[in-house]
């Protein structure tokens, strides 16, 4: 099938960007999203122009590399999918794909479709880790994890950090990635030590890189390729109230 | 005489590492802020080692080239992570575990390696849980366990088929603290270019910064490679697409010996390869076959839905040939079993390259909720791709190539042949000996990062305390940076028609026919040549667009696929030089009446450690012999 | 504590709880409004001026008016905020799965509050500082203020005055399906069960409030013109 492909173009973080027109012939609906891109930059290099930069590596949505805004989704259509499974089948012949790059304060765009997602990185450094030292861990049967609260961590542990949430809220909030962590944590006891510590560092970094606020639209929700629930946020919410009222800085 | 000194302490098997940590050379805490050591690679070993060598309190600077230290492939690890904890009081012991890989490595891994890996295997379970890794619990709060293939105890821990992800995500939390106390600084985004030796010493590296395409310099008083496996170099592979083998043929260039370069695992349970554009093949985890069984039609050709042919119409080959460990035989066992019935005309599927890995019985038996809780995000993976649904229909199988046993050669100090270079997790040639046992990569990696290095980097470094960091104006450091340039340059001023991915596909051919799950002498010869003439061509029409100096995606991708070719010239003749059939390694000529694989212990009961001889020369073997004191070394049967 | 006010979720958490606030008081509103719908108006007027001459209201008066002060700037403050945390717009509007209210609720607040504004023009304003009829149910002991009689007034002559009330309605109706539910995730009053749940229970309020004061207009309009 044949498609047109509207796509960001930005040389460089200080550049400029604009739309670029491309049609490209002979997709197959077989392939996956990302392979049409690779078959795009193959043509591209070899009619000497420029291809175009994206990030992407293990094509198992787990390493959450990849971040496509594709037609008003990130990671384009499909519940719980990340750009990289993606198939060209669920697109038609003669569609026009529009592919932007994720939109927010707090992830630059580098170059076309590549952004600096750096801050996530930021908001972990600020809290969301247990502060062990190897070598200290206690046995790992001595705290005992009920299935159900083991389950739930795994549930919110399962955030590939790609940044869908970022770019599909409207508010470019960071508060389901924060949320995810933060919840893991408080539900094992291991975490639940510097919980309070731990809910009040990310939250306040996540304010300070410039993600606006949660108003609860659920987007994120809809968008998260491991589909990680806005419960999670109450629970930050709660782990949050509660350290503001009782942790004394 | 060769330079292969394995280092191993004396006494007892089960005293040696005891020993070896109660007699070490230490460096003291207030010294340790003196010393700088550099950490290449995020994954499961290099997380956790620049994490705890931070803790420790050394100063640690980690690289990786992609934009977050989470990103390593290390994340898409699935099944589990082996420990001997005998949680379920089934026999498992420390021993058991050693005497598994032993075996399951076809007696071509060192003893002395390998059990030190058994006896650390349950301290990373407790760290691991100590970080806040979610493992799959019992309902009494207990850790759970899976059986993996191999073995016949059940001492795999888990988080759903995510494992890898949580265990990664400790190690990378673990270090993003250590960067939050300013013990450990993060350079990502940067790729290594080579390594710098001063006086025979490693002391720092180059590295090439993706976004502004500057080249750097960076010192430390040693240097530690967690750089990962080079399955990639089949193109097709189970491996992100930009994992790579470059920053090991750096070490190699520098006088790193290469370590059984041509063990290379191929994976027995991947989505089959689809359609020609594809870039990479997905794993289907091995904890899959826990449940699902294996088979293909007794009839050649039989293209009936498979739900349409009857039991008595199933060849179970798996379980028909081995029947005491069934569909949970090694993966080097279970590909080459899959190979041969396709070879055979009785593969399935529109190219005849797969088989059927089928939960019917087990759907039937333990019902939908069970087997989802199980393997729910494997299931829904497996629909996304091929677009079918394996509750309903059962999935295809292929071999893929997978993880890479070999790497550079290091002793028990898991240091390589350059002194203050050390090699951990995938990158060195490990314990695995010919064929890595499921659920033991993370094992071994996430083993040698928290409980291993920080004890053999201390043990180097206690002889360097009073060395300052070496300058990065030094004439290594210069010489080291105008190479790496020129090397970059050159790619750039070729100029040609084809892509540096072109070329990556056609080698990945070139290796997977004749160096992949079966290899003869025949094949192997014409590979070599056949490479030969590849790497003509790269350097003669290969094409980048843009500059070095900005983000130049075309770029890397070169220097990958130029290292590759370079390394698959090594494996080739890797695989030549091993006349016998020895775990993932299975020569034609070397097998015996049952078509199984027959390995020739008097000859080739050694570690191959290659050393580099310069640009198009041969390179020179060096031979480890293999002693097993501590096991009777017998065929493996999984009969 | 300090870092609270300022912090995303605590400025979230005063929206939340103000907004809790604003609607008690509306379930209040309009329990005192539906007894417009019984008899003759006495029941109302007497109502409503023990409302208004209960000493309690001193108190409560100002409080309210603060609630509606609070919600409104901290609205603004955190659309503001979350307007810059994206300098570049997308080209194609993001399409994930979320109820229109929940994305305009800067808007509806905004319509909800210019008709608020109206409203309070209209009765609250002439109760308080306005000439309302005086009317004495037994005898000329007490007199109330006819405040049936202005509310009725106002209805059945203008019929745009009812359209406009239940516009506000409408508004206030889609305000408060996402704002009923979001007050109590933001307060961390919700997990996995209670999203559903509470997200109908926002429905089932929402019709209640907005139906109930859509009602009133209607009734006015239907017993005076048929």
């Amino acid at each position: 099938m044949k498609i047109k492909l509207n796509i960001w173009k930005q040389a460089n973080a200080k550049a400029k960007g604009k739309f670029e027109k491309y049609e490209l012939d002979g997709v197959d609906a077989e392939m996956s999203f990302l392979e049409m891109l690779d078959s795009l930059n193959e043509k591209l290099i070899k009619e000497g122009k420029e291809p175009v930069a994206y990030e992407h590596d293990c094509h198992e949505a787990i390493c959450g590399c990849c971040s496509l805004y594709i037609n008003g989704h990130p990671h384009g259509p499909g519940k719980e999918t990340a750009t990289c499974q993606v198939h060209m089948r669920s697109f038609k012949d003669g569609d026009t794909i529009t592919v932007e790059p994720w939109r927010a304060k707090s992830f630059p765009v580098l170059k076309d479709l590549m952004t600096d997602r750096n801050a996530f990185d930021k908001l972990m450094s600020a809290g969301g880790f247990v502060s062990i030292d190897a070598g200290q861990a206690p046995d790992a049967n001595a705290n005992l994890v009920g299935k159900i609260d083991a389950d739930k961590a795994f549930d919110a542990a399962a955030c590939i950090g790609c940044g869908a949430c970022v770019a599909a809220c409207k508010n470019s909030s960071a508060t389901l990635f924060v949320a995810a962590k933060v919840s893991q944590l408080a539900l094992l006891p291991q975490g639940k030590v510097e919980a309070k510590r731990r809910a009040l560092n990310m939250v306040a970094k996540m304010d300070e890189l410039g993600f606006g606020s949660c108003t609860n639209t659920g987007a994120c929700e809809a968008e998260c390729p491991k589909g990680i629930g806005i419960d999670f946020i109450a629970k930050l919410n709660r782990e949050y109230l509660c350290a503001s009222f009782s942790e004394s800085e | 005489m060769s330079k292969l000194d394995a280092k191993i302490p004396e006494g007892p098997l089960a005293e040696k590492w005891a020993k070896y940590k109660a007699t070490q050379k230490l460096v003291s805490p207030n010294n340790r802020k003196k010393l700088d050591i550099i950490v290449v690679g995020t994954g499961i070993a290099g997380s956790p080692a620049a994490a705890s060598l931070a803790e420790m309190g050394y100063n640690v600077k980690v690289f990786c080239f992609q934009d977050s230290a989470r990103r390593a492939h290390s994340v898409a690890a699935q099944g589990g992570i082996n420990a001997s904890r005998n949680n379920k009081n089934d026999g498992d012991s420390v021993y058991r575990l050693f005497y598994d890989m032993i075996k399951g490595g076809d007696y071509r891994a060192r003893e002395a390696n390998v059990y030190r890996a058994a006896e650390v295997s349950s301290d990373i379970i407790d760290q691991l849980t100590a970080q806040g890794v979610p493992f799959a619990r019992e309902y009494g709060g207990t850790l759970a366990n899976r059986t993996f293939g191999g073995v016949q105890v059940s001492r795999t821990n888990y988080a759903q088929g995510q494992t890898g992800q949580q265990v990664l995500l400790g190690g990378y939390s673990a270090l993003k603290r250590q960067v939050a106390l300013g013990k450990a600084t993060m350079y990502s985004r940067q790729q290594m270019l080579d390594i710098v030796v001063i006086d025979g010493k490693a002391r720092g590296i180059i590295t090439r910064n993706l976004i502004t395409g500057e080249i750097e310099r960076h010192a430390a008083h040693a240097v530690v490679l967690a750089t990962g496996g080079y399955g990639t170099i089949y193109y097709l592979s189970t491996l992100a697409v930009q994992s790579n083998g470059s920053a090991a043929m750096a070490a190699y260039r520098k006088g790193a010996f290469f370590g059984n370069p041509s063990f290379i695992q191929i994976h027995p349970t991947c989505i089959p390869v689809l359609n020609e554009y594809q870039s990479k093949l997905t794993l289907m985890s091995e904890s899959l076959r826990n449940d699902g069984r294996i088979w293909v039609p007794k009839a050649e050709g039989d293209k009936r839905k498979p739900k349409d042919i009857p039991d008595e119409e199933r060849d179970y080959f798996l379980e028909r040939r081995y029947p005491a460990f069934g569909n949970l035989v090694p993966r080097d066992v279970a590909s080459r079993a899959a190979k041969e019935r396709c070879d055979n005309g009785f593969g399935v599927g529109k190219t005849g390259l797969a088989v059927y890995l089928d939960f019917r019985d087990a759907l039937a038996k333990q019902g939908k909720k069970v087997i989802k809780g199980k393997y729910g995000n494997l299931f829904a993976m497996y629909e996304k791709i091929t677009g079918e649904v394996p509750y309903e229909t059962p999935m295809m199988i292929y071999p893929a190539g997978h993880y890479t046993m070999g790497g550079l050669w290091v002793d028990y100090n898991l240091q390589t042949t350059i002194p203050g270079l050390f090699a951990i997790g995938e990158a060195n040639f490990s314990e695995h000996g010919a064929n890595r046992l499921g659920a033991s990569a993370l094992m071994q990696g996430a083993g040698d990062g928290y409980f291993i290095a920080p004890y053999t980097v201390s043990n180097y470094l206690a002889d360097e305390i009073s060395t300052k960091v070496p300058s990065t104006d030094s004439q290594e450091f210069i010489e080291a940076e105008k190479d790496a340039k020129a090397v970059l340059d050159k790619f750039l001023n070729i100029k040609g028609t084809q892509t540096a991915t072109s070329f990556h596909k056609r080698l990945g051919q070139i290796m997977w026919t004749h160096s992949g799950m079966q290899r003869n002498e025949e094949g192997l010869k014409k590979a070599l040549m056949e490479i030969a003439d590849l790497k003509k061509e790269f350097w003669s029409d290969l094409i980048i667009p843009g500059t070095a100096n900005e983000i130049n995606q075309e770029l890397e991708k070169a220097s990958r696929v130029a290292d590759f070719i370079d390394l698959a010239i090594l494996i080739v003749n890797d695989a030549l030089n091993r006349k016998e059939s020895c775990g993932a390694h299975f020569r034609e000529e070397s097998r015996t009446e049952g078509g199984e694989a027959m390995r020739i212990d008097d000859k080739y009961s050694f570690v191959a450690a290659w050393e580099y001889q310069g640009i198009d020369k041969e390179p020179k073997l060096h031979k480890e012999d293999l002693k097993f004191e501590n096991v009777e070394v017998k065929v493996r049967s999984y009969k | 504590m300090s870092k609270f006010f300022t912090s995303s979720i605590g400025q979230k958490f005063f929206m939340s709880i103000t907004g809790v606030f604003l609607m008690l008081f509306l379930m209040v509103h309009l329990t005192i409004n539906s007894l417009l719908l019984f008899g003759d108006g006495t029941l109302f007027n007497e109502a409503a001026n023990f409302m208004s001459g209960n000493p309690l209201m001193k108190v409560i008066e100002p409080v309210l008016a603060l609630g509606f002060i609070l919600h409104i700037i901290y609205a603004g403050y955190i659309t503001l905020k979350n307007q810059m945390a994206r300098p570049q717009k997308y080209k194609v509007a993001i399409k994930a799965k979320a109820s229109w209210a929940s994305k305009n609720m800067y808007i509806l607040g905004g319509l909800v509050l210019i008709f608020l504004v109206i409203h309070l023009a209209n009765f609250f304003w002439k109760i308080k500082f306005g000439t309302v009829p005086i009317i004495s149910y037994d005898g000329g002991q007490t007199e109330l203020h006819d405040v049936y009689g202005l509310v009725a007034g106002v209805f059945k002559v203008w019929w745009w005055y009812d359209a406009l009330y239940i516009a506000g309605a409408i508004f206030l109706f889609l305000h408060l399906t996402h704002g009923f539910w979001s007050a109590f995730q933001t307060i961390g009053w919700d997990n996995e069960k209670w999203v559903s749940r509470l997200k109908v229970i926002a429905y089932i309020y929402a019709t209640i409030v907005a139906g109930g004061f859509a009602f009133i207009p209607l009734y006015f309009l239907i017993k005076y013109i048929v």
